[in-house]
């Protein structure tokens, strides 16, 4: 055992067990950001704040949610909108949340690829955040289920109906994944152990890795500038902070993070209190009924593009179905972004309107997302049909062609 | 050196232990999300057919799908490998869950087809793909023709087994 010496004070006596001291400097006063940075690197504290919230949230609702078809619609609808003290307002709050933490998360993930902070040793800060885009978008799925309205079944439905395009064992799957037929009260509850259970403790793992992942690439910066950390840390501790290229994550950093999660959360009550319609789909509002498909089903907004590259294909091209170079489509999309840091074969580490190809490839895409969430919102008929077609075509080609696009792009800058 | 040996023994005996664990918790796992016996032994539906009127489309549940049924009118002809001849009359029997994704077409007595609304596909009267992204003719679910006016679901009958062995392209037996 080590020897332990009486402590002076109270702060000493923490300090000699926990060494909190050091940590305090590992984790907060010597943890070093860049100083050009703008306030979209504000974005993965407001994310924190939103999960937080959206767990708070979710204990509070928890306390009255019924996992059982023949109850759980009246226990929201009924029970925590109307007679539980403010359940209203912590449904809005969780409904809204959702919506917002996918508006923030692409805002997020187009931050780093505008400024190519996916490159050059940040690989895995990438791939852990395309896992956590992967475990945010399945409790967004699990959670629409549980206030089992029309459109939570049969969203539930189409998304498990899906894993039936693989092959051989499509079928099975499905029927396995459901635990039923169709999709049933087994699903339901099956469902809800994931959004309030499996889920959550594998994303606050992942959150934790991710954060872990920046420790030592560091956070990119405006200017996608590479300089030493060590050398820019020291010039701070000694004094001259006005040269030195770093700022501390704390108090520096997130007192600035705090400031625009304050700016922001005003935005987000006014959506809460005054706005929510965006978030709380008026077919949702009827209950679950396994013999009625709605007359138009569409995915919340956030899931939208990836929903039209699945539909946009709906004849058969060279003895492919439609409907299987739709799944081949959406499975692309869904796999494509985790291997970006791959597919952009330049060096180059700038802002994208810096970078004379990548510059027209980023905002070509941002415009294609742009239609592909528009239209898949659309009924798929007569003109939108080939708009989504063309649009999921663009999506595929896209990415076909950026190793190719960077690859001539390397040339011009002559490989810096 | 055989402080190293026992080691790499007591390595090797837990990674034997660990993986037989791994591969039985697996299946276990496995097999408490496969549907539950009751809903496996999920019955049989019948159905009277002597009450139906011709282009005029029943629904009728079974094992949690929506089944089909349209009577054939006399303006509409009976069609080869898909429609069902129960008493004098001709029957579409279907599934009721659009190939493509599993939504439920609706049926337009005036144009006598179906139009799933999720992504705009379109099946005959007879239930056979015209225009869309559903990739084959609805599916037929299996029954069997009882008493001249009955038929039962979820049995597979002479009449279903004839219909399923005609068909050459690969249908989906429910």
């Amino acid at each position: 055992m080590a020897e332990f010496e009486k402590a002076n004070s109270i702060g000493e006596w923490f300090d000699q067990r926990l060494n909190v001291k050091a940590f305090t400097k590992v984790m907060m006063t010597e943890y070093w950001i860049p100083k050009e940075i703008n306030f979209l690197w504000a974005m993965g504290a407001l994310l924190v704040m939103l999960f937080k919230l959206l767990i708070i949230t979710g204990i509070f609702l928890l306390m009255y949610y019924k996992p059982d078809v023949n109850m759980a619609f009246d226990s929201v609808n009924y029970t925590i909108m109307q007679e539980v003290g403010y359940g209203w307002l912590f449904r809005n709050i969780h409904g809204v949340g959702a919506s917002v933490v996918f508006l923030i998360i692409y805002i997020h993930m187009f931050t780093a690829i505008y400024y190519g902070s996916y490159k050059k040793g940040r690989e895995m800060i990438w791939l852990s955040g395309m896992l956590l885009f992967v475990l945010f978008s399945a409790e967004g799925f699990s959670g629409y289920m549980l206030p089992w309205g029309q459109m939570s079944y049969w969203a539930a439905y189409v998304i498990t109906e899906i894993f039936g395009g693989i092959p051989f064992i499509g079928g099975d799957l499905v029927i396995w994944i459901r635990g039923n037929f169709y999709v049933a009260d087994a699903t339901l509850t099956r469902f809800f152990m994931l959004h309030v259970l499996l889920i959550p403790v594998v994303l606050i793992g992942a959150i934790a890795f991710h954060f872990y992942t920046l420790r030592f690439p560091h956070v990119n910066n405006e200017e996608g500038e590479f300089f030493d950390y060590k050398k820019e840390s020291e010039k701070y501790l000694a004094g001259d902070k006005a040269n030195s290229k770093v700022i501390a994550f704390w108090p520096d950093f997130l007192s600035k993070d705090f400031m625009v999660i304050a700016i922001f959360m005003v935005f987000f009550f006014y959506l809460v209190f005054y706005n929510n319609g965006f978030a709380m789909d008026p077919v949702n509002f009827d209950k679950a009924d396994g013999m009625k498909t709605p007359a138009h089903i569409y995915p919340e907004w956030y899931f939208l593009w990836s929903y039209e590259v699945l539909r946009g294909f709906f004849f058969e091209i060279g003895g492919v179905s439609g409907k299987d170079l739709g799944l081949m489509a959406f499975g692309f999309a869904q796999g494509i972004f985790l291997v970006l840091p791959w597919l952009d074969r330049s060096p180059m580490v700038k802002p994208a309107n810096q970078r004379p190809v990548f510059k027209y490839w980023f905002w070509l895409l941002m415009a294609d997302l742009f239609v592909l969430t528009i239209f898949g919102k659309l009924p798929p008929t007569g003109i939108n049909a080939y708009v989504g077609f063309f649009a999921s075509t663009t999506f595929l080609g896209l990415f076909i062609s950026l190793p190719f696009l960077t690859t001539i792009e390397s040339k011009i800058v002559g490989g810096k | 050196m055989i402080n190293e040996s026992r080691r790499g023994f007591m390595g090797k005996a837990f990674g034997a232990v660990a993986a037989v664990g791994a591969v039985a918790s697996l299946v276990a796992m496995k097999k408490s999300w496969d549907p539950l016996p009751s809903v496996m032994a999920a019955g049989f539906t019948t159905v009277d057919l002597s009450k139906f009127t011709g282009n005029k489309l029943e629904i009728v549940k079974w094992q949690g799908k929506p089944i089909f049924i349209l009577k054939m009118a006399a303006d509409m002809p009976a069609v080869e490998k898909r429609s069902v001849k129960v008493g004098d009359s001709y029957y579409s029997v279907m599934i009721g869950l659009c190939t493509h994704l599993g939504c439920i077409p609706a049926y337009r007595d005036t144009t006598k087809d179906f139009k799933c609304a999720c992504h705009g596909g379109e099946f005959t009267a007879a239930g056979v793909h015209s225009f869309g992204p559903p990739p084959r003719p609805l599916d037929i679910p299996p029954f069997t023709i009882k008493d001249g006016n009955t038929i039962v679901l979820g049995e597979a009958g002479a009449e279903y087994k004839a219909l399923i062995a005609s068909l050459s392209t690969d249908i989906n037996i429910a």
